[in-house]
């Protein structure tokens, strides 16, 4: 049975303090809780695109990592993981290698260094099937130069190059589904979590992933102080609030068949979750209703279709 | 005893790779090099090499999984050409600032726009100032004896720089010729195992590769990659002497043919240089002091060397396989003629762009290049073109 406290205190913080992230900032708590899941003797070769995690973490000569490291460029974080998988087959198979080494492959990308410009390497990789864990840190925009929209990020959300205008009222296109898109690759595993109740669904779906053969994609929701414009103190809060107005589904899709790992008691409205965010601020004023009506719709729509994709894949 | 084969430089670059066995290769297709990922996968799926092979979904893609197959501890190679050594630039300046010594095969062969797949130097010119080693084969033979020395030169512990092996594509990479390829056993012993000193998969001592690099070092650090190619020059020596002792076969920065007294010289790189030494056995004949100055080692730049190798002639045209699009000359024209100040070293030097997308190299052009050479009024218009349609 998971215990955060047993977790926490019996399993080394292989990601550590000195890191120069935000306060307030979800991606850290989910690199760190992503790789308390790896069994302590294996050894992990991190590859990092370029965004927040990459420049906060490993400035020359300092860095956080306490596994391998490789940071390349923005785009390109599966493709040199996939190179390093290769090696570490073609060394082991050469006996290059010790007999009981065992190293895990594990990506961190943000939305952008993963929806957008590293969509077509990630999909290679993944196709490829190399036995690595692809995680994506989805703060939805481009925050490391600035909070500009990115693919991942909500509609209506006012970005810097999707702001609240008189005119075009943030930006005006619904979030892609990348979940879904990596459902689409047949990998042996594939979720959606968020650093929700003591860590437990992030936690168990990466010991999952990470011990799983093939290609891994893990989507984790990784909330932003200064993109979303929240209190610092309220990461825990928008991450729960995400969850429970099913904004942010926890799910995975093993082998192809979907199973929801939380279902709320009671289905927040999106609001809920929306008040809380300078970014969607503008959608509270008088006038705007409808662009809350609209997300509530797009919310239903996706959280119902997921529902029938869940009994569907287990009706056989 | 050697072997006496004939094959296209894309084989014989393929059985060098076999011969060479390594690690890991990533590669994608691309017109003219596309026959070596293609062959090598062969020796792959019929377990000839102990190679894993990454079919990558792009050339950006080849270069990402060679360096991070290369920094995880393993040899890792790649082929490519024009546009796929455009796509992978970016990661083509990563792999030279993380030091990682990749082997590449540059097939060479025009860069869009518009598209052309035939030869010339534009791919190669990209990327000159990249921080790789790059060598320039002018037939099948110096392309595979190139790959054979590349490792050596790239693994050298003051060298720690990836190295790249070109030919022209169509030209050698698709013509058969014959060649002579050494025995297994032997490019196993010259190429020697890769022993790096620090690698992602050394779980005893975990690194961090590409860090972010501020102010305070990237300086020093640029510093480090310019001494280390300053030092390649000392290792390809020695490299080409270990090669000589082994094959015969003579490497050098560049080669001369009847360039010591030579008083009309033209300069070049790859496959053109044998066009040109026919022009000059023909000159020869008839009285004229033609000579060539072809380039071999093209980065680092062995600009001294070539100053004094040309001091005292009439005389120099520079043939560079590229549009002149800048308003000051091709990139080898330049490399020579400030080589050339630099060593006082006063020689009438033109500049002509030729062989561009594929167009034909005759020797009636090249004729007419020490034509020019020979008729000295002729020298105030620098920048030319070779073997143009006029109408």
């Amino acid at each position: 049975m998971y215990n955060v406290k047993e977790v926490v205190a019996n399993k080394p913080s292989r990601f550590t303090a000195g890191h120069r992230m935000c306060a307030g900032c979800g991606a850290p708590a989910v690199a760190r809780m992503i790789l308390r899941a790896v069994d302590e003797n294996d050894h992990v070769v991190v590859s990092n695109a370029t965004g927040c995690m990459e420049v906060s973490t490993c400035i020359y000569p300092y860095t956080a990592w306490t596994d391998s490291y490789i940071h390349t460029a923005f785009e390109s974080a599966s493709a040199a993981e996939s190179g390093a998988e290769a090696a570490y087959k073609s060394l082991k198979k050469q006996g290059k290698l010790p007999e009981d080494q065992n190293t895990k492959f594990i990506v961190f990308g943000g939305d952008g260094g993963t929806y957008d410009i590293g969509i077509q390497s990630l999909s290679g990789a993944m196709e490829r099937g190399h036995d690595m864990t692809y995680v994506c840190y989805d703060n939805g925009a481009y925050m490391n130069t600035g909070i500009q929209r990115s693919s991942a990020t909500p509609r209506f959300a006012d970005t810097t190059t999707s702001p609240a205008g008189s005119v075009i009222p943030g930006k005006m296109q619904p979030r892609k589904d990348l979940t879904e898109i990596m459902v689409a690759h047949h990998l042996p595993y594939v979720a959606q979590t968020a650093a929700f109740a003591n860590f437990k669904d992030l936690y168990e779906k990466a010991e999952k992933a990470i011990n799983t053969k093939g290609g891994k994609f893990l989507n984790v929701l990784a909330p932003c102080p200064r993109g979303w414009g929240y209190a610092t103190e309220d990461l825990m809060l928008l991450n729960k609030l995400a969850v429970d107005t099913c904004w942010w589904p926890l799910y995975e899709v093993e082998n192809g068949v979907y199973h929801i790992t939380y279902k709320p008691a009671k289905k927040l409205p999106v609001e809920e979750f929306l008040k809380l965010q300078k970014r969607f601020r503008h959608l509270f004023k008088p006038g705007n209703e409808w662009m809350i009506e609209e997300l509530q719709k797009e919310v239903d729509l996706r959280w119902n279709e997921l529902l029938a994709k869940e009994e569907m894949t287990n009706k056989q | 005893m050697s072997i006496r084969e004939r094959l296209s430089g894309n084989e014989a670059t393929a059985y060098a790779m076999k011969q060479i066995n390594p690690d890991v290769v990533a590669a994608f297709p691309i017109t003219p090099s596309t026959e070596i990922p293609q062959y090598f996968s062969s020796y792959v799926d019929n377990g000839m090499v102990d190679t894993e092979f990454v079919a990558v979904e792009s050339e950006h893609s080849a270069m990402s999984a060679c360096i991070g197959a290369e920094a995880a501890g393993a040899r890792a190679m790649t082929a490519t050409s024009a546009n796929g050594l455009e796509y992978m630039w970016e990661m083509v300046q990563i792999a030279s600032s993380s030091r990682l010594p990749i082997v590449m095969a540059l097939v060479d062969r025009a860069i869009s726009g518009p598209l052309n797949i035939h030869c010339d130097h534009t791919d190669a010119m990209s990327v000159r100032d990249s921080g790789w080693v790059m060598l320039f084969s002018e037939t099948n033979q110096e392309a595979y004896d190139n790959m054979i020395m590349a490792h050596r030169i790239a693994e050298n512990k003051d060298v720690m720089l990836p190295l790249m092996v070109c030919q022209d594509g169509f030209i050698t990479s698709h013509a058969i010729e014959n060649i002579e390829l050494l025995e297994d056993d032997k490019v196993k012993e010259f190429v020697g195992t890769y022993k790096p000193e620090h690698y992602l998969l050394n779980k005893n001592e975990p690194i961090a590769v590409g860090p972010m690099d501020l102010q305070p070092y990237l300086t020093e650090h640029k510093r480090q990659q310019h001494e280390a190619m300053e030092n390649a020059r000392r290792v390809i020596t020695e490299v080409a002497n270990d090669f000589e002792k082994m094959t015969g076969r003579k490497y050098d920065f560049f080669e001369g043919y009847h360039l010591e007294d030579a008083e009309y010289v033209i300069v070049c790189m790859n496959s053109t240089a044998g066009t040109v030494k026919n022009v000059v056995d023909n000159l020869r004949a008839n009285g004229v002091k033609a000579g060539l100055l072809k380039v071999r080692v093209f980065r680092p730049f062995p600009g001294e060397l070539i100053a004094k190798a040309l001091e005292g002639k009439k005389a120099v045209a520079v043939l560079d396989r590229v549009p002149l699009l800048n308003g000051t000359g091709g990139p080898l024209y330049e490399d020579v003629v400030s080589s050339m100040f630099i060593e006082n070293v006063h020689v009438p030097t033109v500049n002509y762009s030729y062989g561009i997308g594929g167009r034909d190299v005759t020797e009636e052009q090249i004729h007419k290049v020490y034509q020019d050479l020979q008729s000295m009024q002729d020298m105030k218009d620098t920048f030319r073109f070779l073997g143009l349609r006029e109408k």
